[in-house]
């Protein structure tokens, strides 16, 4: 055979030709066979046809042949594709391990990008994308009275102007058809308060009143035992409770024996009936921030006296739309109101989806965070960019030489994606381990009041979005480095042993531009977090109304017998455990009342006797049922009359104190102090109270009455102890005090008044917290940008600012020259984040609290951040600059 | 010929045409020359079966090829042994050796086999 030369073995220099290929080898056997032939004599025309003749059915071998080329060049390409990536990966693992540096800085900024983004789409997916845990989820259906009402009277109502009757309750389940089930439980949670003893220590539980059928119409299945029986929720039932996973788990180590033993709550012998799958957390659905240890029967004729007592639920009938049921329960009402004229409200109910109801509020909250998290990984990508730009205008003539020696554009591309893939896969990898411990945090924050939370981790769901947002950041980011990096100028850069000069400055405009870029990004994050920032602030400003701190709460537990006499009863208890606390050193004021600030609330109506009110007032107000003493341990200002006393019992005149929104209603333009009120009958106003925020800080303060504990029957009991110790040191001597009195008193935790605020602002802190640090990761990126940037130029420019200096420039001047271009970089960022601000802030509205969104302090207090932060970035290549030695300079290249 | 005969035919041309590679790159042409010339003219390779033979070993990754010039300077397919197929070679050659020899000795039998006592 002889020598190749090399252009004949590509013979199918651009794509193999399958069908060429196999005529032109049968083309060669007839012709060797042709020569042969003629060479033993034959002449040529016979020669050919013997050949033919010889070679028999030629079409169908070239069929066969076609056949199995395509098979070949199948297969081959395959062989080809992962042959090449394996090699691109191998080729990239190489560099990036010879290159460690950049390789770690890159991936822990991927990390941290991937991390918060997520950790953050776990929330969301979790609150907002997921169905609730409940099968079917989305025919449950969340029912709130008191549509009629006005906002401003419905807060004045509280939960009890949202709330039904349960007549109510009961005429809706018998008469509606939208429902297949609707079933309510008793939302005052302080109903459920009950001391658990037998076993140890006595200890304070929280069970809620539920329905009978409240399980079946959610669909949760006990995971031990039964639900409640017919019987057990009937007036002097057997009594029964189911407990929640998590107390079963607590209190009895998960013994299954519990199940159809008596338990003592509040001294009654209740027969634990069954336990709820883990699954089941009625806190983080119903009332976020709060466990709930047990479920007793809510036993409707026991209810029947109380008010307004019951949440609704319902499940609608398959194919039943939440509009049909509304619409149906807007006929209902009216029908039934006519029929009980006895009636006080007309119930008229708002009704949405459950899941709406849970997470509705948390919408755009959460629609922000994760729009944050999503700036971050664009700041992450940019970033990612500028770094594999400085890379590959470091490696230009690797890049070059590769090229020279026969690698195509599209090869190199695909190799500088490879290597940004391997970058993000290792990001990715390292951010999923971060989300997973970040997500497994706030799972664990029990008091973070926001629904749900407890649920969160990184699921499939999670894991594909991780995946997803990793191979985005590195096609899309990496690609236009790639390009780059391919059209560099060959002779150029093979020439040049620096890097090349025209190429050198377009790279550098480009990162210029990604800079400024990513500044303007983390401006609008800074400017977000900074008004949220200002708005948490304002919020923690607020005038309670009381003083939170130097003030602590336990929960106690006393006897009155609960009869006809447990009112002189229970001020004769009260009196002497409020005598024995205020006798502990250090205590300075005590006092005792059914219901705290800032969380349950109940209402009842009230009005000023010989007034009458237009009808859009609502004549409630909500209901404390507190000592004397009680106001001045929580810091209260009683601005007029007096504090209530121990005379103030039952027999004597009935007196209430209010604050001065319930002035203002029910009294307009008078002093209500010594006047008659109608609460239960006649009631003389002895006090004019300052206004305490009720429902939260973020909401104005509501009318509200303080009714002696001696003259009321209050729902729950809190002791309220101001002192300048840390509660903790007094908590014995309390408790102590507490036992002596009372020997079934529960093993309570001795809170801070403070705790009680900080758990009322705590989603506000959450996302106050989440937005802050991912501005605080962003501007860190931004800042890490312009550093790199101007690092950069300055090492391009050694030789010229060693000319520059050879000439006559002072260090300073260099110095200012350096520094001024970082901060040119900085103001553009600036000026295009900041109108990027203005539309956000608009924007985030809505989430803001006595901050308009033009703040001008924030938007000032970024935009010197931002430039502070530049000027340092800059300055510490400036310094490197300023001491450029002229003469090394001038003498390397 | 029936289906059986094929079979071993084509079974048998497989191990000619790597026996004949063994020797060196060559092209088809050159392959069924080879073959003839060694069995003294007694085993023509038909054209028709011996591309498509080569083509299916070419696929299986016991024979590679590539383009080039021929001894008087036409453009022809050489092929060549894989490193693979010489190991099947030799495989096949020490199988085609035993079916052989165990044919041998059954034709060449002069006698019945002896019947084994029970």
């Amino acid at each position: 055979m002889n020598r190749t030369p090399f252009w004949r073995r590509y013979a199918r220099l651009w794509k193999p030709d399958v069908r060429a290929d196999v005529d032109d080898e049968l083309r060669f056997h007839l012709a060797a066979k042709v020569d042969q032939l003629i060479a033993q004599g034959m002449d040529p025309e016979g020669a050919r046809r013997e050949a033919e003749r010889q070679f028999g059915e030629l079409a169908m071998v070239q069929e066969v042949g076609e056949r199995l080329g395509r098979d070949r060049e199948r297969s081959k390409q395959r062989k080809d594709y992962w042959g090449g990536l394996m090699q691109d990966l191998r080729y990239a693992l190489r560099t990036l391990s010879r290159d460690r540096a950049f390789t770690i800085i890159t991936v822990v900024i991927l990390a941290l990008g991937i991390a918060a983004n997520t950790a953050v789409f776990s929330v969301v997916n979790t609150v907002l994308l997921r169905p609730l845990p409940f099968p079917d989820s989305q025919r449950l259906v969340w029912m709130e009275s008191g549509r009629s009402l006005n906002a401003t009277l419905r807060d004045a109502a509280g939960l009890s102007g949202l709330t039904y009757t349960v007549a109510a309750y009961e005429e809706f389940q018998r008469h509606n058809r939208s429902f297949q089930q609707v079933t309510g439980f008793n939302p005052f949670y302080g109903n459920g308060e009950f001391t658990l003893t037998g076993r140890g220590e006595p200890q304070a539980v929280l069970g809620v009143m539920v329905a009978e059928n409240f399980f079946q119409t959610l669909g949760v299945q006990p995971m031990l035992g039964r639900l409640f029986t017919h019987e057990e929720c009937q007036k002097n039932g057997r009594g029964a409770a189911v407990l929640s996973y998590a107390f079963w788990q607590r209190q009895y180590a998960g013994d299954p024996n519990i199940v159809g033993q008596a338990i003592l709550l509040s001294k009654k012998p209740v027969v634990v009936v069954g336990v709820l799958p883990a699954s089941f957390d009625f806190g983080s659905v119903f009332a976020p921030g709060m466990r709930m240890d047990l479920f007793v029967p809510a036993v409707m004729d026991e209810l029947r006296y109380w008010g307004n007592t019951l949440a609704i639920v319902g499940r609608l009938k398959p194919g039943a739309t939440v509009s049909q049921a509304q619409a149906e329960s807007d006929i209902l009402f009216p029908q039934f109101k006519a029929a009980h004229p006895d009636w006080f409200e007309d119930y008229a109910s708002t009704l949405t989806g459950l899941k709406e109801f849970v997470t509705g509020k948390l919408r755009r909250s959460l629609i922000v965070l994760w729009c944050a998290v999503g700036v971050i990984l664009l700041i992450v990508g940019v970033n990612l960019s500028n770094l594999l730009l400085a890379r590959a205008a470091a490696r230009g003539k690797e890049f070059a030489m590769r090229m020279a020696l026969g690698a195509g554009r599209g090869r190199l591309i695909r190799q500088l994606l490879t290597e940004s893939l391997v970058l993000s896969s290792g990001g990715a990898i390292l951010g999923l381990g971060l989300a997973y411990a970040i997500t497994m945090y706030m799972a664990h924050q029990g008091s973070i009041a926001l629904p749900l939370l407890s649920s969160v981790r990184v699921d499939g769901a999670a894991l594909g979005w991780t995946i997803l947002i990793a191979v985005a950041t590195a096609v899309l980011f990496g690609f236009v480095p790639a390009l780059r990096a391919s059209t560099g100028n060959l002779q150029d850069a093979l020439k040049d042993a620096g890097p090349g000069m025209s190429a050198g400055r377009k790279h550098e405009r480009m990162r210029a531009a990604l800079v400024i870029s990513e500044v303007a990004l983390a401006c609008v994050l800074l400017v977000g977090a900074g008004l949220l920032l200002r708005s948490f602030l304002k919020v923690l400003d607020v005038d309670l109304g009381f003083q939170p701190s130097h003030a602590a709460v336990i929960k106690i537990d006393y006897d009155d017998g609960n009869d006809k006499n447990s009112r002189i009863r229970r001020a004769q208890i009260l009196r002497e455990m409020l005598r024995n606390v205020e006798a502990i050193p250090g205590v300075e004021a005590a006092g005792e009342t059914d219901m705290l600030p800032l969380g349950r609330n109940r209402s009842w109506g009230f009005q000023a006797k010989g007034h009458t009110y237009p009808k859009e007032v609502a004549t409630v107000a909500l209901v404390r049922i507190v000592t004397p003493g009680y106001l001045n341990a929580m810091g209260m200002h009683l601005l007029e009359g007096r504090d209530f006393n121990w005379q103030d019992v039952e027999g004597r005149e009935n007196v209430v104190i209010i604050n001065q929104a319930a002035a203002r209603r029910f009294f307009p333009g008078e002093d209500p102090v010594g006047r008659l009120a109608l609460v239960n009958g006649d009631t003389r106003v002895i006090g004019l109270l300052s206004d305490v925020r009720e429902h939260s800080l973020e909401f104005s303060a509501s009318p509200e009455m303080y009714l002696p504990a001696a003259q009321t029957d209050p729902e729950g009991a809190e002791l309220v102890i101001r002192t300048k110790l840390p509660p903790e040191a007094l908590a014995s001597a309390v408790m102590k005090t507490l036992r002596s009195l009372n020997p079934s008193q529960p093993a309570a935790e001795f809170r801070p008044l403070q705790q009680i605020v900080d758990h009322s602002v705590s989603p506000r802190r959450f996302f106050v917290m989440l937005v802050a640090s991912f501005a605080l990761l962003g501007l860190i990126l931004a800042s890490l940008g312009i550093y790199g940037v101007i690092s950069y130029s300055v090492t391009r420019q050694t030789q010229e600012i060693g000319i520059r200096m050879a000439l006559g420039a002072t260090a300073f001047q260099v110095q200012r020259g350096v520094i001024a271009r970082a901060l040119r970089l900085a103001l553009a960022g600036v000026t295009l984040g900041t109108i990027g601000s203005f539309v956000t802030a608009r924007w985030i509205a809505s989430l803001l609290f006595g901050t308009r969104p033009t703040d001008p302090a924030t938007f000032g207090g970024i935009v010197v951040l931002l430039c502070a932060v530049a000027l340092l970035a800059g300055y510490l290549p400036a310094r490197r600059a300023s001491r450029i030695d002229p003469m090394n300079a001038l003498r390397t290249n | 010929m029936d289906k059986a005969q094929l079979e071993l035919v084509r079974g048998t041309l497989d191990v000619l045409i790597l026996k004949a590679l063994a020797w060196g790159r060559l092209h088809g042409y050159a392959i069924t020359n080879l073959i003839l010339r060694q069995s003294d003219d007694a085993l023509l390779v038909e054209e028709g079966t011996l591309y498509p033979a080569l083509w299916r070993l070419e696929n299986k990754g016991l024979v590679e090829s590539e383009w080039g010039l021929s001894e008087n300077n036409r453009k022809a397919k050489f092929y060549w042994l894989t490193s693979e197929g010489r190991k099947h070679l030799r495989q096949e050659t020490k199988t085609w050796e035993a079916y052989a020899a165990a044919v041998g000795k059954v034709l060449s039998a002069t006698r019945p086999p002896q019947v084994e006592e029970a």
